[in-house]
């Protein structure tokens, strides 16, 4: 293992925390009762708080301190949960986050109003010192609490905590905060200094706590190490006389625990029973907690590069496998052939797995979207609904993250240009609550994400108005709504009449369109007037590897990605020598269609039965003329070199069997090039074939 | 030890024998050309192999005609011929494919060089530097670093980065 900073595990946890934590208070503000949430969020902040201490993040520690005892009060059912809260727990949130990413250039005074503004949401009448107060004057009932008698705690660690990252001492100082009065520790199961291992935690601790503070409180110190201790808590004059032992073993583990005495677990102390009625929920997060440990054990962080070196590795043994097996299918030799069979079967099944490792569920993508559309819809005042389905459909991680920023501009197109103002909704006939669904979904190889609203859809007229204005379009040319449509996706277009605050801000559809293509995946809209628009763009699962349907054109080998192809037919025999008009009839529709022996300059005298493969892009058809259709070809795609840069027919190569490259037609390109050559064609000035 | 950064000094015709007190020896690579020989920093070898078939790749730029599979990297085959106005000649048993590692615009790039003879390794001394004869060189002077002497003969130290680019 390479050497890993502290500190940059710490970071990516805390994002990772910070993360779950936004899309809770999102959760929240649609659930205000969901207790499990309130408890999520309070697990994530009480994380956060701990390993920033940890870390020496101590602003960080200070500012979740504060955060966390204030939503404590909504833990515990005094405060509940409302818009303004979700909206200042967000920025909160937000401002833990610069804390993390630059301690130093955060100003405090936004830290300080964010606090106050939550004091005075969940304590009205509170000042605001108020965050300083510690976590036992906020008890439920305090004017019980200073009847109550003290607690004895028995702290009995697992020997192995230590190695786990868990430092009992910030336990026993978070004890101290909550005002133990003593804490003695337990040397009884200290080995000889010669038996005695560093790396193991030989001690206990007794400590006794005042009892005004709640079994919660002192439960929660330790709500993250359950797991690993046993903790007894008993009221000091009743220390042997109740059998009040409690562990924090959930029930279901309590069988295996070695936990002292069990039955009375459940029980609420007398002494404790004004808290009682909290004690379910106080159990939950134990539970839950448990669970994220479980998970911390199946799941491995692995470095990006490292995958991609393994993917690598497995492309080449892909390919020095097809290699094997042409060979192979050569010889007569039976035992030659079993064991290519065998490599065979193993380099595909260990293919699918690493591909598997590299695809991530798109959910992660789409939980970012969720404060983005709470944002817009506060600032644009219009009500946003957000939907997502389908976030469990997994896509290599390298194209998740790439379309982060095209999601982003689509769905603020969608609220910003798309959803009615509410009243304009409500004289529409609508629900005054705009709709937006981000879904994605398989079909075949390829994922479709679509982004729909539901609002007064594109105005095809206006779009063609500013076309011809920007001279993209001569004034009458016939086009279909979507060809017209197509123009939006022309560099430096906008329709918006006035420039707004979310617009201009550095991406523009072009750009959205150019980064799809870039994964070779492509982007098609549809709308309605009145009714709202979708886009859809169809990317491919993974950016590795790519089912392809192997084509010979003259002497060379090309590959055309499978996700284009429509259909193969036949070249007809009187288009054969055609020289003029490139059109094919398919089923009544007429397809242009390109020789890929003219644009490659091939000077291979051609077949006399030539195939036209027809591909489809955003809904337009264009077939290729080539020699051969040799079969279809999973591949391995290899970038081409930067000095091929201005190659633009081609986007990438790959290698076949025989150990040969072979390249990878770009077939937006060539549509490009297609339609341009048409229109030469139709001049009448279309180039002679090479012969 | 590059090539590029020695071989500057000795283009200062105004001392001619500076360059040899700082002790300029580089290991080059022999690579003939047509007539020519050319001095190929040995640095910037990563391997010298047997051709392959290459692939033909339309639309490209003349000098960069072809891309080979070498050990599943798919690199660039230059043809110098084109560059430096050569007639295209069919390869001989001697034909050999030297892969270069370039940086253009700061990314290592790896390509191949059709080479018609791969001769030796050897060491040169930029003391032997002669000045560029401004003319007589069937080769654009852009595309060459500096002319040494080797074995009694003119060997040419080109601009690789300047040739492909």
């Amino acid at each position: 293992m390479t050497h890993i900073d502290p500190a940059e595990v710490f970071l990516t946890e805390a994002t990772e925390l910070l993360d779950r934590l936004e899309s809770t208070l999102l959760d929240l503000g649609d659930r205000p009762q969901d207790r499990a949430l309130i408890d999520t969020a309070f697990r994530a902040l009480h994380t956060i708080k701990g390993s920033g201490a940890m870390f020496g993040f101590a602003q960080v520690a200070t500012f979740t301190h504060d955060f966390e005892t204030a939503f404590d009060l909504v833990r515990q059912g005094e405060v509940s949960v409302s818009r303004p809260l979700i909206d200042v727990s967000l920025s909160a949130k937000d401002y833990i986050r610069l804390l993390i990413e630059n301690p130093d250039g955060t100003d405090a005074v936004i830290g300080a109003a964010i606090l106050d503004e939550l004091q005075r949401l969940v304590r009205p009448g509170a000042g605001a010192d108020a965050p300083q107060v510690p976590v036992p004057a906020e008890a439920p009932c305090p004017e019980t609490a200073a009847d109550r008698p003290d607690w004895h705690l028995g702290l009995a660690f697992d020997p192995d905590i230590l190695r786990n990252g868990t430092n009992p001492l910030a336990l026993l100082d978070e004890l101290r905060d909550l005002g133990a009065r003593s804490v003695t520790a337990r040397t009884d199961a200290v080995p000889d200094l010669a038996a005695l291992d560093p790396a193991r935690l030989h001690l206990g601790w007794d400590v006794v706590m005042p009892g005004s503070v709640t079994r919660e409180a002192i439960e929660d110190v330790f709500l993250f190490v359950s797991d690993e201790m046993t903790l007894t808590m008993l009221p000091v004059e009743a220390t042997g006389s109740v059998e009040a032992t409690g562990s924090l073993e959930t029930a279901g583990s309590a069988a295996s625990a070695p936990a002292p005495v069990q039955p009375a677990a459940d029980e609420p102390m007398p002494a404790a029973s004004p808290a009682a009625p909290s004690e379910a929920e106080a159990r939950t997060p134990p539970a839950a907690a448990r669970r994220t440990d479980d998970q911390a054990v199946t799941t491995v962080r692995v470095q990006a590069e490292r995958l991609d070196a393994l993917m690598d590795r497995v492309g080449e043994l892909v390919i020095a496998q097809a290699r094997l097996n042409q060979i192979a299918a050569l010889r007569s030799d039976p035992a030659v052939k079993a064991v290519a069979e065998e490599i065979e079967r193993l380099a595909a099944a260990l293919r699918d797995t690493t591909m598997g490792i590299r695809m991530v569920p798109i959910g992660s993508l789409f939980g970012r979207f969720r404060r983005l559309v709470h944002d817009l819809s506060r600032d644009l005042g219009k009500p946003v609904a957000f939907v997502t389905e389908g976030e469990d459909t997994e896509l290599d991680k390298t194209v998740i993250e790439r379309l982060a920023d095209p999601l982003v501009h689509l769905i603020r197109n969608a609220i910003d240009h798309g959803i009615e103002a509410p009243e304009r909704r409500a004289a529409g006939g609508k629900a005054p609550t705009g709709r937006i669904l981000l879904k994605a979904e398989h079909a075949g190889a390829q994922v479709l994400i679509t982004v729909r609203d539901d609002g007064a859809g594109l105005d095809t007229a206006r779009i063609r108005a500013k076309a011809e204005e920007n001279g993209l379009l001569s004034p009458g040319t016939p086009l279909s709504d979507h060809e017209v449509h197509q123009f939006l996706f022309a560099p430096g277009f906008s329709t918006a009449r006035e420039v707004s605050a979310l617009s201009g801000r550095g991406v523009g559809m072009d750009v959205v369109k150019k980064t799809i293509e870039s994964l070779r995946g492509s982007i098609d809209l549809a709308t309605q007037q009145g009714a709202g628009s979708a886009f859809t763009l169809r990317l491919p699962l993974t950016l590795a590897i790519i089912e392809g349907l192997l084509i010979r054109v003259g002497d060379g080998h090309y590959v055309i990605p499978l996700s284009a192809v429509e259909e193969c037919v036949e070249l007809p025999e009187a288009d054969r020598e055609a020289r003029g008009r490139s059109l094919l009839n398919i089923r009544g529709e007429l397809v242009p269609y390109l020789r890929l022996r003219e644009l490659f300059g091939c000077d291979v005298p051609s077949e006399p039965h030539q195939m036209v493969i027809i591909t489809a892009l955003a809904g337009e058809r264009v077939g290729f003329v080539a020699d051969q259709i040799v079969g279809s070809h999973q591949t391995v795609i290899k970038s081409l070199s930067k000095l091929h840069a201005d190659v633009t027919m081609f986007s990438g190569a790959t290698i076949l069997g025989d150990g040969s490259a072979a390249l990878i037609l770009d077939v937006p390109q060539l549509l490009a090039a297609g339609q341009a050559r048409a229109g030469i064609d139709l001049h009448g000035s279309n180039l002679t074939e090479a012969a | 030890m590059s090539l590029a950064a020695r071989a500057e000094s000795p283009q200062a015709p105004a001392v001619p024998g500076a360059a040899a007190q700082e002790g300029t020896r580089v290991q080059a690579l022999m690579v003939g050309i047509a007539d020519e020989i050319f001095a190929i920093d040995a640095g910037l070898v990563r391997e010298i192999i047997d051709p392959l078939p290459p692939t033909r790749v339309a639309g490209a730029r003349p000098h960069l005609p072809s891309v080979v599979n070498v050990r599943g990297a798919i690199i660039p085959l230059a043809d110098l011929r084109v560059r430096f106005g050569l007639p295209p000649r069919a390869a001989s048993p001697d034909t050999r494919i030297v892969v270069v590692e370039l940086a253009i615009d700061g990314d290592p790039v790896c390509v191949g060089l059709t080479a018609d003879k791969v001769h030796e390794v050897t060491e040169i001394q930029f003391s032997d530097a002669r000045p560029m004869p401004r003319v007589g060189l069937a080769i654009r002077p852009d595309f060459v670093r500096t002319l040494i002497k080797w074995n009694d003969q003119f060997v040419i130290v080109p601009d690789l980065e300047a040739i492909l680019a």
